[in-house]
């Protein structure tokens, strides 16, 4: 079998020098088989550099210091903004806002514009595919507002019914709220027909692209998504950072979820009165340095190319499917036409867990378990699935350690 | 410790036949564990006597090899004991799990159990290996719902 992929321009190896990591060993001298990318990437070293240079030398905070390096800080932090606002080509950066992740973003919407704008009976679209992440917000809004929270269901292949979904689709749904791209079973969702569906009958969409931004080349004003959210350390960069995309008016129209400093243009005790955007739904002081990594990371796939990147990943997922549905006994969760290099399966036999346990003896980091998507396990009546997840500077050496790892583990409970 | 010494041969065949299997009904004393983590989840049944005998104990549910291998072996080696010795069995295997206990080296009273010695080093899989125990010290108290979070 050939380890060198087809239609690939990019120089692996090179490109596998600039992650630190991946030069290091796990569990007693093994190779790390990196496949866990979609619970965190990995970072490269012009992401570290950055973030290393902001608390080495640059350390210092934003928006109020008069001396040096707080100038410096703040042309930093704002420089990583507008990387940000031209990455997911948004019209301005007041409409690009840090937050800690895609959980806080999601979060922020829910509670500020979901508050505003959804009453008693109105509804809440999400699917069966969500992260809890985007479930739990809406439920809790259910709790607060006497909302309903109405779900899309998927087929066996773990794709939207699209008939289905747009039946659900009444004129009292204020928001339509779904994953891009499934991190559990790597569906990527028909979103462009879903904000169709939308337009026509007046709901906002919110768009969860924590899986996707690192694989594929999102245009907000194209795609003409109400809200984009994702997260930093989802995309080559450090936890802690994330961002919450939304159209100007909208945002404008929200009330900050959170006061305190930074966000405000005057205080007296009788009355304060908020900064504009993006600050205003910015309090208290952000993760700098992250966010400058962010801006790093952004330059770095930018550089790579969403082309290559795709045709490298496509290459690792189709060789990968086809290595893991030749052992017997292995069912693969999630067979989207539509799909991101993500191999979710189950074994008859060997508890995912047990099967996550024994891949890490040979190296080989996968996530075993729900994925934070507990309804997809019970749609598809497993309690776990073991995940592999891709990167570009993935090989098809680590797709091969993987089918020879699961082997091994299958022989270990024969 | 390796994953070969974590899977060994007698852990693969209880869980793949797991003794006192069953639903003990009526039962004297029942719990039922959660590992909310993980979704392992299981029922052990007991029925003690006056005398404060485990006369019969058994379990049912699913979840991974180690927690349903752990059960299987905590079901046979708890027939028969008394609770008092039930609860020092299970002292010592809590503290075996989170390696607090060496038993080549410390005096206790885990026999075959100590099979499990090792399994601390990898602490995402302690909460199976300890989940029926937990679920029978449960039951023995009379809580009917035990969690490991």
């Amino acid at each position: 079998m050939s380890h060198a992929p087809k239609n690939n321009s990019l120089d692996l190896a090179r490109i596998r020098e600039d992650f630190p990591i991946l030069a290091r060993t796990v569990r007693d001298g093994k190779a790390l088989v990196y496949l866990d990318n979609a619970a965190t990437t990995l970072k490269p070293r012009p992401v570290l550099d950055a973030v290393y240079h902001h608390y080495a030398y640059g350390a210092s905070n934003i928006h109020r210091g008069v001396h040096f390096l707080s100038e410096e800080a703040t042309r930093l932090y704002e420089g990583a903004r507008e990387t940000v606002r031209r990455f997911i080509n948004a019209r301005e950066t007041a409409e690009v806002i840090f937050t800690s992740g895609t959980t806080s973003a999601i979060n922020i919407v829910a509670k500020t514009w979901g508050k505003q704008n959804i009453a008693a009976g109105d509804e809440v679209l999400i699917t069966h595919m969500e992260h809890h992440a985007n479930i739990v917000p809406w439920q809790m809004l259910r709790e607060e507002t006497g909302c309903v929270l109405k779900v899309a269901p998927i087929n066996d292949r773990g794709e939207l019914m699209m008939d289905e979904f747009e039946k659900l689709v009444t004129p009292r749904t204020k928001m339509i709220s779904v994953v891009y791209t499934s991190n559990s079973l790597g569906t990527i969702n028909p979103v462009r027909d879903i904000i169709r569906i939308a337009r026509r009958h007046g709901a906002k969409v919110l768009l969860d692209a924590a899986q996707t931004v690192a694989h594929a080349k999102v245009d907000v004003q194209n795609l003409d998504c109400d809200f984009l959210v994702f997260s930093g350390h989802k995309l080559f960069a450090t936890s802690g950072v994330g961002v919450l995309y939304g159209k100007r008016d909208i945002l404008e129209s929200m009330p900050p979820l959170m006061g305190g400093g930074d966000m405000i243009k005057s205080v007296t005790f009788e009355k304060t009165t908020y900064a504009g955007l993006p600050a205003r739904l910015e309090a208290g002081t952000p993760a700098i340095g992250g966010a400058i990594g962010l801006g790093a990371a952004i330059d770095y796939v930018t550089a790579i190319g969403f082309d290559a990147i795709a045709a490298q990943e496509k290459d690792l997922l189709d060789y990968a499917t086809g290595l893991m549905t030749a052992i017997p006994g292995v069912r693969l969760i999630g067979t989207a036409a539509a799909k991101a290099s993500i191999v979710s399966f189950v074994v008859e036999g060997v508890h995912p867990h047990d099967m996550g346990t024994l891949l890490d003896a040979e190296g080989v980091a996968v996530r075993a378990g729900h994925h934070c998507t507990q309804p997809v396990m019970q749609r598809f009546k497993i309690p776990a699935t073991t995940r592999a997840s891709f990167s570009f500077y993935n090989t098809r050496a680590d797709a091969d350690a993987l089918a020879r790892a699961v082997k091994k583990a299958i022989e270990v409970f024969a | 410790m390796t994953t070969q010494d974590l899977y060994q041969q007698v852990i693969i065949e209880h869980h793949k036949k797991p003794r006192n299997f069953r639903k003990i009904d009526p039962a004297s004393h029942h719990a039922e564990g959660f590992n909310p983590l993980c979704g392992d989840h299981l029922w052990v049944y007991m029925n003690i006597n006056a005398a404060g005998v485990i006369e019969d104990i058994s379990f049912e549910g699913d979840g991974c090899a180690i927690s349903k291998a752990s059960a299987s072996m905590m079901t046979q080696n708890l027939k028969g004991k008394t609770v008092d010795e039930a609860k020092a069995i299970f002292s010592d295997f809590h503290r075996l799990v989170i390696g607090q206990l060496n038993p080549e080296t410390e005096a206790n009273v885990l026999g075959r159990l100590s099979i499990f010695s090792g399994i601390w080093k990898y602490p995402a899989r302690v909460k199976c290996a300890a989940l029926a125990w937990h679920t029978m010290n449960g039951a023995l108290g009379r809580e009917t719902t035990i969690s490991t979070e």
